[in-house]
């Protein structure tokens, strides 16, 4: 019986299928007849071809573009500077593989609240390199990279693997990615100490193409940390007098980000997006950001955005403890503020030089606004807030 | 018999998942290939600059307890 309903049902599938094929198949040819027959309209086929050739560009999974970047930048605020270079470049091989490079440098000088309030201003450098790989096969594209990062007293190295894959006729790019990361905590003035954490990434984004001029991503990523977590340096206070920090030895996060990007005609496009992150050590935090882009001439690009981020603080933080714990922390980072600010971009085509590359300089600025809802300035008993300046100056080359 | 029965329903499975297959490959784009030139503009682009997003990151990396899901890497220490 079994096999009478499979041999009933098995032409009627091969039918189905079939015309599903002849269909496709016409569709296309009638497609490739009516640019062949009408020669003349060369707007029409233009758009044809830029249309297809854009659309590979939008949804298909491609190799990165093959550029080169220098960049100056600066943060400055709450008595943190840190400034330096960061070089990137990108080359394409045999069109399926892509090499990338970057070398980026912080010098930071650090009077920061914690410092001067525990110890002196200091100096120091830290460095990071990147190398990076991309393979492109078919509709796929897997990304293989690794991290180092070294300052004195510190030290990070992580690996990471992302693929990328188009489906649903390039309406939908699904990306699944990896991080591990290993980094070692060590103190000035204390050659012995040598502390390990480790880190472990996992990612899921998808990202939709909604209409002719909307897109949106749901991306989702989760955090786990173990090892020393805490700083070496920083101090907790219980009764106001001064402990080492103590935090858990093992932390779990996990972030979900919404993202939206339109076309809204006249060279300008919108976009927005919001993340909410929670973790095991109790905090909460709301992260949201609305952008606006637009052409200004045949040179000029300008961007401006907002962005608003609150959090609630750890269970095991206080800004001044009333009975021993066991953990206990007063790392700002892990209070309860919020942080707010505009930023502004504005980028240059020049064009064309030694009619090889497309050069672009770009330099952005943004302010922000740091409030404190339960850390105080120990030396005036006041909430703590400061304000930070970030600039960015760089040159890209594409070719 | 028994295993005329196992091949049956390996050729009836194969068939069903060429049918689902040969279905997904014929879903219809609501937005044609052709209609997405306004998607593959720069401007459309949730990350545009990599250094520039890099420094960004690590900015709000080290200064505030959230993380993740945006694409770029931070990296490097936790002093703020």
């Amino acid at each position: 019986m079994a096999v009478t309903r499979g041999r009933r049902e098995t032409p009627a599938f091969g039918r189905s299928a079939l015309a599903r094929l002849r269909g496709i198949v016409s569709r296309c040819i009638r497609a490739l007849a009516g640019a062949r027959v009408q020669p003349a309209d060369g707007a029409r086929l233009a758009g044809l071809l830029g249309g297809v050739l854009a659309a590979a560009s939008a949804d298909s999974a491609e190799l990165p573009e093959d550029r080169a970047d220098t960049m100056f930048h600066l943060y400055d605020g709450g008595g943190v500077t840190a400034l330096g270079p960061a070089v990137l470049i990108r080359k394409s091989l045999f069109d399926s593989v892509s090499l990338s490079g970057s070398y980026y440098v912080d010098m930071v000088s650090n009077a920061s609240i914690d410092v001067v309030t525990t110890a002196s201003p200091y100096h120091e450098t830290r460095t990071e390199s990147t190398l990076g790989l991309d393979y492109l096969y078919h509709d796929s594209l897997i990304s293989l990279s690794g991290t180092h990062s070294k300052e004195p007293d510190y030290s990070a190295d992580s690996v990471s693997v992302d693929v990328t894959q188009d489906v649903f006729s390039g309406m939908t790019t699904v990306n699944v990615g990896y991080t591990r990361g290993w980094d070692t905590v060590g103190k000035h003035g204390l050659p012995g100490f040598s502390a390990p954490a480790n880190h472990w990434q996992y990612r899921l984004g998808v990202t939709q193409v909604l209409t002719s001029r909307w897109l949106m991503s749901l991306n989702l990523e989760s955090v786990s940390d173990d090892g020393y977590l805490q700083s070496p340096y920083r101090v907790a206070r219980v009764f106001g007098a001064a402990v080492p920090e103590r935090d858990p030895s093992t932390r779990t996060g996990r972030a979900a980000l919404l993202r939206v990007a339109g076309d809204i005609g006249s060279r300008s496009a919108v976009r927005a997006q919001y993340r909410y992150f929670w973790d095991t050590w109790g905090i909460g935090a709301h992260t949201a950001e609305f952008g606006y882009s637009r052409y200004l001439g045949n040179r000029w690009l300008l961007d401006g955005h907002v962005r608003y981020h609150t959090q609630d603080h750890a269970l095991f933080y206080s800004d001044n403890f009333t009975s021993e714990m066991t953990y206990m922390s007063r790392n700002r980072q892990l209070s309860s503020f919020w942080d707010a600010g505009p930023g502004v971009k504005a980028t240059y085509s020049a064009g064309r030089v030694w009619s090889r590359f497309d050069l672009k300089v770009t330099t952005a600025y943004e302010w922000l606004r740091f409030q404190y809802r339960d850390f105080t300035d120990i030396r005036t008993g006041q909430l703590y807030s400061f304000n930070a300046n970030v600039l960015e100056l760089f040159v890209s080359a594409t070719y | 018999m028994n295993a005329d029965r196992i091949a049956n329903r390996v050729v009836a499975g194969g068939l069903i998942a060429a049918a689902l297959l040969l279905a997904g490959c014929s879903i219809e784009p609501w937005v044609k290939p052709y209609e997405r030139e306004r998607l593959a503009d720069p401007i459309m682009k949730f990350s545009r600059d990599p250094l520039a997003d890099k420094h960004r990151e690590h900015i709000f990396d080290v200064r505030e307890a959230a993380h993740g899901a945006t694409g770029v890497q931070g990296g490097g220490c936790g002093c703020n």
